[in-house]
């Protein structure tokens, strides 16, 4: 395992290398920035100056050199507009995009596996379909139409809960958290509600369709005929078989639960790192948007190594090793 | 359920509480987020709005930005080239010092040499030499005359030479350094999210109604507008024109409109022959018809500014003959907004030489002025009527500004024919004067926005007159005659409008609309 482990984190490398060369060409192809963040009346010689202050007149490639050098030490580079290191930045505003991001999963979980054990436990039943309707409302409307929705029922018109930002936190081991207090709780409901509607949906699905084919299956005939209790069959049994995929997919959609918050965040205006790299891509903030992506990636190839491990963990069967061994 | 009771408990109380103090606080939603608390990091509305919280500035600039004393109580040139400017004496800074000439100094020291920013205020204090004569007293010399000394002056925030001067970008940021003259005191900063602020008791000034006051950073219209409605939120700036309508008929939300400084107009190719987005009909090469003033006038008297403000704009502009709304300093009492008379234009158009009109492509940001792209839209309709076929790309401002201002060969504005907009952050004509009517010229800084490059020796001679003249009511004629020439004669650019912007707050509750387009806390009171 030790092997697959360093082999992987290898491949990761040459992935984070090639991604960091596609993001930064790509980025310098579109656009000017200078003329986004210049004062308008600012004559030619001010616009010049900034050019070079930012290393915006050196060649591309010189520019990526520059980069990379400072990547290797950990200098992803400076925001140009809030001229402080764009890791700094985003790193600043990461407990609050994680926070969220886990209260979704954390709904995802705990209410599409019940409900979807449900609906496949009594497929025929009227609530049953009533569920599996649901599900396919929340997989098919807008994010941004349900959140302004959301907003208007709950905090507009009941007026039960807030309808935008982030509530009162507490720090615990050095990290901001919200979760803990009524009024962040208050607060992140409907963000994080919003932002989970789509892997609750999935988060049912799956578990429906693993459960009516896992229902027919022998061990679970053959536990009936051994006496056991329903619940024992179903929560153990049957749980324990179904949660493979359902975990693979929620570790890949927890994935982009942190990367794509963007628009719940700016709808709930959110203070996280998707509003930061959506306000940095429309001001061309090259630095920030760079780093954003680098570290996505990171999180990405990290989530799906943490998933591999996980697999064998929930299944003795599956044996990480070296795939040409 | 135990918990849940005490939960809802704590809950109702937590919200009697809020409302008790809801009368000493106020929070308010704005659409920008500043980059940084350094009053002298980023020169941009949405950072000097939240400087002018905690900072003040020599010379303020009142609602309509006609100057008004700040830290300065007196100003005046006492001969050509030297003007003297009389300090508030008995002045505290927040963090407890006392004001004298030696802020104001060092100040005009840092504020253009901030490592890292992206755009500062250079070009406020360029040519200046600053010089303390005593405690309360200071010259400032140019080379040259030059009347706009306080408009330059007022742009400036003055910082502490105690705790400020030294500092950097990251201590104002956490709120070490924060320490102004201004009406409110920092309290806490959070990127992103809020930034707070209590008020200052020992303000020399009108001091603030509001005890606290919350600045919350929200960009999305529809929800800035549902924060107001939920009562998140007691003022919300930038009302989305479709939502004004009904937050109009809203008897729990009071509206405070008032026209900006920002005009949006046309600027049309006038340096090359062959202009890159101009056609014939059949789509041959034809000689840049936008060079001709009068095809440029009678696109002008092609559009139907009334029905762009009605049915565009919803109301939210008013139209435009000049580069500045009325009432302001050195604006033409005689340019009126062109009338609207599409036959007449078609005849001027052919007149010149174009009688089966011409193909032009028009470009516009999508995400910079309200409603920018449906004007765009607009406009092409309206001229296509008259014979002039005009098709619409609009684009993002992170590529367009770029592209208009230099996208073509030789660092040459790209475009033909362009939709921009300008705000007079000076609140005089000068301002677009130079920057749009001028003649592009890098080494003395003018023109610097003329993306049509329009050029004409003469007015270019009384713009630069107007610049050295100190005496205001012969500057005020000369600024105004430079328009005139320019927009009455020349047709330098077409002008559309300028923008009307609105705020919106909870019953109870008036903001002075300001031209400048600021959102300011101490500007909101409580009617009753």
């Amino acid at each position: 395992m030790t092997v697959y482990i360093i082999r992987r984190l290898m491949q990761s490398a040459v992935v984070v290398f090639l991604m960091s060369v596609i993001v930064f060409f790509g980025l310098h192809v579109v656009g000017d920035p200078v003329y986004m963040f210049a004062s308008p009346d600012a004559p030619q010689e001010e616009i010049e100056k900034v050019i070079r202050q930012f290393g915006l007149d050196r060649p591309v490639y010189e520019q990526y050199w520059l980069f990379l050098k400072g990547a290797l030490s950990g200098d992803l580079g400076r925001s140009y507009v809030f001229g402080e290191p764009a890791l700094k930045l985003i790193t600043q505003r990461m407990p609050a995009t994680l926070e969220l991001a886990f209260v979704a999963l954390f709904l995802a979980v705990v209410l599409g596996i019940p409900l979807g054990l449900y609906a496949g436990l009594k497929p025929h039943s009227s609530v049953s379909r009533t569920i599996m309707a649901g599900s396919i409302l929340g997989f098919s409307l807008p994010t941004f139409w349900v959140g302004i929705m959301l907003i208007m029922v709950f905090a507009v018109m009941l007026g039960w809960l807030p309808s935008t930002g982030r509530g009162d936190t507490v720090t615990i081991l050095g990290i901001e958290v919200s979760f803990l207090t009524l009024d962040g709780l208050s607060h992140i409901f409907l963000p994080a509600f919003n932002l989970a509607l789509l892997k609750i949906s999935l988060v049912i699905r799956l578990t429906r369709a693993g459960t009516r084919e896992a229902i027919h299956q022998d061990y679970i005939k053959f536990a009936r005929a051994k006496g056991l209790s329903t619940s024992r069959i179903v929560g153990l049994h049957l749980l324990k078989n179904i949660l493979i995929p359902v975990v693979t997919v929620l570790g890949l959609e927890f994935g982009s639960l942190i990367a794509f918050s963007v628009v719940t965040e700016t709808i709930f205006a959110w203070p996280g790192m998707g509003k930061l790299l959506i306000e940095a891509i429309q001001t061309l903030d090259r630095p920030i948007i760079v780093a954003y992506l680098m570290m996505i990636v990171v999180v990405f190839i990290v989530i799906n190594l943490v998933v591999d491990i996980l697999y064998s963990v929930l299944d003795p069967r599956v044996r990480l090793r070296d795939q040409t061994v | 359920m135990k918990s849940l009771k005490i939960a809802l408990t704590t809950g109702v109380a937590l919200a009697a509480l809020t409302s008790f103090a809801a009368a000493q606080e106020l929070t308010i939603g704005l659409s920008s987020e500043v980059t940084s608390m350094d009053p002298h990091f980023h020169n941009l509305t949405p950072n000097n709005q939240v400087a002018d919280h905690v900072f003040d500035s020599l010379i303020g600039q009142d609602e309509k930005q006609r100057l008004v004393p700040g830290l300065a109580v007196e100003w005046g040139p006492i001969d050509d080239l030297t003007w003297e400017i009389k300090l508030r004496e008995g002045v505290t800074f927040h963090d407890g010092s006392t004001f004298n000439a030696d802020d104001v100094i060092c100040s005009f020291e840092r504020a253009p040499n901030v490592p890292n920013s992206p755009s500062g205020y250079g070009t406020y204090l360029a040519g200046k030499t600053f010089e303390k004569i005593d405690d309360f007293t200071i010259h400032a010399k140019t080379p040259e005359p030059y009347p706009l000394m306080a408009n330059d002056l007022s742009t400036v925030s003055i910082i502490s030479d105690e705790t400020g001067c030294g500092a950097t970008t990251e201590d104002f940021n956490s709120g070490a350094a924060t320490h102004g003259t201004g009406p409110w005191k920092f309290v806490e900063y959070v990127p992103g999210d809020r930034i707070v602020l209590e008020r200052n008791d020992g303000y020399f000034g009108e001091k603030p109604e509001f005890a606290k006051v919350t600045l919350k950073p929200i960009k999305s219209g529809p929800a800035r507008v549902a924060a107001l409605l939920a009562g998140d939120v007691d003022m919300i700036n930038s009302v989305p024109t479709t939502d004004l309508a009904t937050l109009k008929e809203n008897s729990d939300i009071e509206i405070s409109e008032g026209v900006s400084n920002r005009v949006i107009y046309l600027h049309m190719d006038q340096f090359r022959d062959a202009s890159p987005f101009v056609s014939g009909k059949d789509g041959s090469d034809i000689p840049n018809p936008l060079m001709n003033a009068d095809v440029r006038k009678a696109i002008s008297m092609a559009i139907n500014r009334d029905a762009i403000v009605e049915r565009v704009m919803e109301g939210q502009a008013i139209p435009a003959g000049q580069l500045l709304p009325d009432g302001f300093f050195g604006v033409s009492d005689s340019l009126q907004p062109e009338a609207f008379d599409p036959e007449k234009a078609k005849d001027i158009i052919a007149e010149a030489g174009f009688p089966e009109g011409f193909k032009l492509r028009i470009h516009g940001p999508n995400d910079r002025y309200i409603n920018d792209a449906k004007i765009v839209e607009a406009v092409a309709q309206m001229l296509t009527r008259i014979g002039v076929e005009t098709d619409v790309e609009t684009m993002p401002r992170s590529t367009y500004f770029g592209r208009a201002s230099r996208g073509a060969e030789g660092d040459l504005p790209e475009f033909s024919f362009i939709l921009v907009g300008w705000g007079a952050g000076s609140g005089e004509a000068s301002s677009p004067l130079r920057s749009l009517i001028h003649t592009f010229d890098k080494d003395a800084g003018f023109g610097a926005s003329n993306r049509g490059r329009h050029s004409d020796a003469e007015i270019d001679g009384i713009i630069e007159e107007a610049l050295r003249t100190v005496d205001d009511e012969k500057r005020a004629a000369l600024l105004a005659q430079a328009t005139e020439l320019a927009i009455g004669r020349n047709q330098a650019i077409i002008p559309l409008h300028y923008q009307v912007n609105a705020w919106a707050a909870r019953k109870g509750l008036t903001y002075k609309a300001r031209t400048d387009e600021y959102t300011l806390a101490q500007g909101v009171t409580s009617s009753n």
